[in-house]
């Protein structure tokens, strides 16, 4: 059992009241979470000790600093089980991650008619990256369906494997429905069919145990902001062979062997995939979340979660007209998007913000979902291992109040 | 209680006047919030004097961008098409009565941004229309 409470202390956002006399309840943690203290000070550690440019110089600073770089992707490297630091490449996000893959292998390896597969429940930044490709290259993109219940169809995956797609790429984790996807199995079976597979785990490192040896992807995107580590700092973890194998994203310093006046090398993994200054401060910050969230532990984290979850579920559907999209608690991770019969998301997360009630309103990045299910928008309530059932009964209370208002 | 879900404004939310079609029309135009996909369409009918004699607005969205909708609609009947292509955020705000956050101001905005675009001829309902 995790002590909540004590946890709570590391973060000094929570005690904040955002509004006159009431205290934050962040709901929000799917689009950010906070930052504990170990994050906020190491890296404030790093700017006032050991700033300095990485892998070019070599005084004691340089040093210092590209030690701490590489230790934070040592320690992220045995987070989700890769096999070495070689294939733990910073990026800037998850959106970048999967652009990267999409730029790099896919400009090389695809052509047009050739077949990618995605699903109804991604987020923008794992659609509009195939779509530029579709325009691009005339690539087809098809879709796993989702069902009424918010899981992904796989039968009729099986059906559209048929087709003998060159890559399937899906969320670990949607961040609308909290369906947690069965990603070894949909793994297993694209590669029965010889194609790639990239997982977007913007969602999942963060709130599960994730061994990305086990699930046997290709490729894995994650971003440390939603881990409890800094913004402007993500990862796109790949098999070496197809590191190794693929052309450069980004070209310029750092990336190279050499560089003569027409022509490079690039340099060796994960070098050769991070062009220019990278984010050194954040890497040391990300570092120490890292290190923040193995304490506590994955197993308890997502204990935890569950145990919300399934408490926020159990009280949201007993209010009249509010209706909570995806499946049971079982089959997913701390996400509760609803809907408010005749009252818009906006309106809902505003009034809610009056009582310092933090969620997010909206089609949340994911539009085509929200489509599917006939709605504009959805109001979204997601938890950390930092939110407690009080909080959920402040946000039960706000929905009543809502609803009360719109009378 | 709360100064931006005002009274008049959850009425105009709940009972709006001047939303629907209207067919035929002299203008036309609809375009989406790309925050929240909001979506709002405006038509007009326009007398040979040039002035606006019945508008309308369709479309889904928050409290405060359907009522906004609502009350510009019933704000420029009986106007002239060119007091209406000058109209401006801040006469948006004189209607609402309110003071919005930034992203409560594209809620706002939108059927303004939508019905000068529509006047204009524009593609695209751009945020220039409402500085
Ligand atoms: C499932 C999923 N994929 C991708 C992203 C994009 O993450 P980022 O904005 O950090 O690139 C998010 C976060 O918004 C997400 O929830």
């Amino acid at each position: 059992m995790l002590n909540v409470e004590i946890l709570r202390e590391d973060f000094p956002i929570l005690k904040r009241a955002v509004q006159e006399g009431s205290l934050l309840a962040y709901l929000d943690s799917t689009a950010t979470s906070q930052k504990p203290l170990a994050v906020i000070d190491a890296m404030n550690e790093y700017y006032r000790r050991s700033n300095s440019n990485i892998h070019r110089g070599v005084h004691t600073l340089a040093e210092e600093a590209t030690a701490l770089y590489e230790a934070a992707r040592d320690r992220i490297t045995k987070f989700i089980n890769a096999v070495s630091a070689r294939e733990i490449i910073y990026t800037r996000n998850t959106t970048e991650s999967i652009n990267l893959v999409a730029y790099s292998w896919g400009r090389s390896h695809l052509k047009s008619g050739d077949v990618v597969i995605l699903t109804e429940m991604e987020h923008h930044s794992n659609l509009v990256p195939w779509q530029m490709l579709q325009s691009e290259l005339g690539i087809r993109l098809e879709f796993i369906p989702v069902t009424e219940e918010g899981l992904l169809d796989l039968d009729a995956y099986r059906i559209l494997l048929e087709r003998k797609p060159k890559l399937v790429s899906f969320t670990h984790m949607s961040n609308v429905l909290g369906t947690i996807n069965p990603v070894a199995e949909v793994a297993t079976l694209a590669h029965s069919v010889g194609a790639m597979v990239l997982v977007d785990g913007a969602q999942s490192v963060p709130h599960l145990p994730v061994d990305v040896q086990a699930l046997d992807v290709d490729f894995y995107a994650f971003s440390a902001h939603k881990m409890c580590g800094p913004t402007g700092i993500g990862i796109l973890y790949g098999k070496e062979e197809w590191l190794v194998a693929m052309p450069p994203f980004l070209g310029g310093g750092d990336m190279i062997k050499e560089v003569h006046l027409h022509s490079f090398k690039a340099n060796s993994l994960p070098h050769k995939w991070e062009a220019g200054t990278p984010a050194i401060a954040e890497a040391v910050g990300f570092g120490a979340a890292v290190d923040y969230l193995s304490k506590i532990g994955m197993e308890e984290i997502q204990t935890h979660e569950h145990a919300m979850t399934e408490y926020a579920l159990d009280r949201l559907v007993e209010i009249p007209g509010v209706k909570v999209l995806g499946p049971t608690a079982e089959k997913k991770g701390g996400v509760v998007a609803f809907t408010v019969n005749g009252i818009h998301p906006h309106d809902v997360a505003q009034i809610l913000d009056r009582d310092g009630i933090a969620i997010r309103a909206g089609h949340h990045c994911a539009q085509p979902l929200h489509e599917k299910f006939g709605i504009p928008a959805s109001s979204r309530a997601s938890f950390y291992f930092y939110n407690t059932a009080e909080e959920v009964d402040r946000l039960v209370a706000g929905i009543y109040k809502v609803k009360e208002l719109f009378g | 209680m709360d100064d931006l879900y005002r009274e008049v404004i959850i009425e105009h939310y709940k009972n709006p006047s001047f939303k629907g079609k209207l067919n035929p029309h002299d203008y036309s135009f609809s375009d989406s919030n790309p925050l929240c996909g909001d979506h709002i369409q405006v038509e007009l009918r326009v007398d040979e004097r040039g002035i606006v004699s019945e508008a309308m607005f369709d479309g889904h969205g928050c409290a405060i961008s359907q009522a906004s909708a609502d009350l510009l609609m019933e704000s420029i009947v009986g106007k002239p098409l060119d007091e209406v292509k000058q109209l401006s955020k801040q006469d948006v705000l004189e209607l609402l009565g309110i003071d919005l956050g930034p992203v409560r101001l594209k809620c706002a905005l939108l059927p303004l941004k939508v019905l000068k675009a529509g006047i204009y001829g524009l593609g695209e309902a751009s945020d220039d229309l409402v500085e």
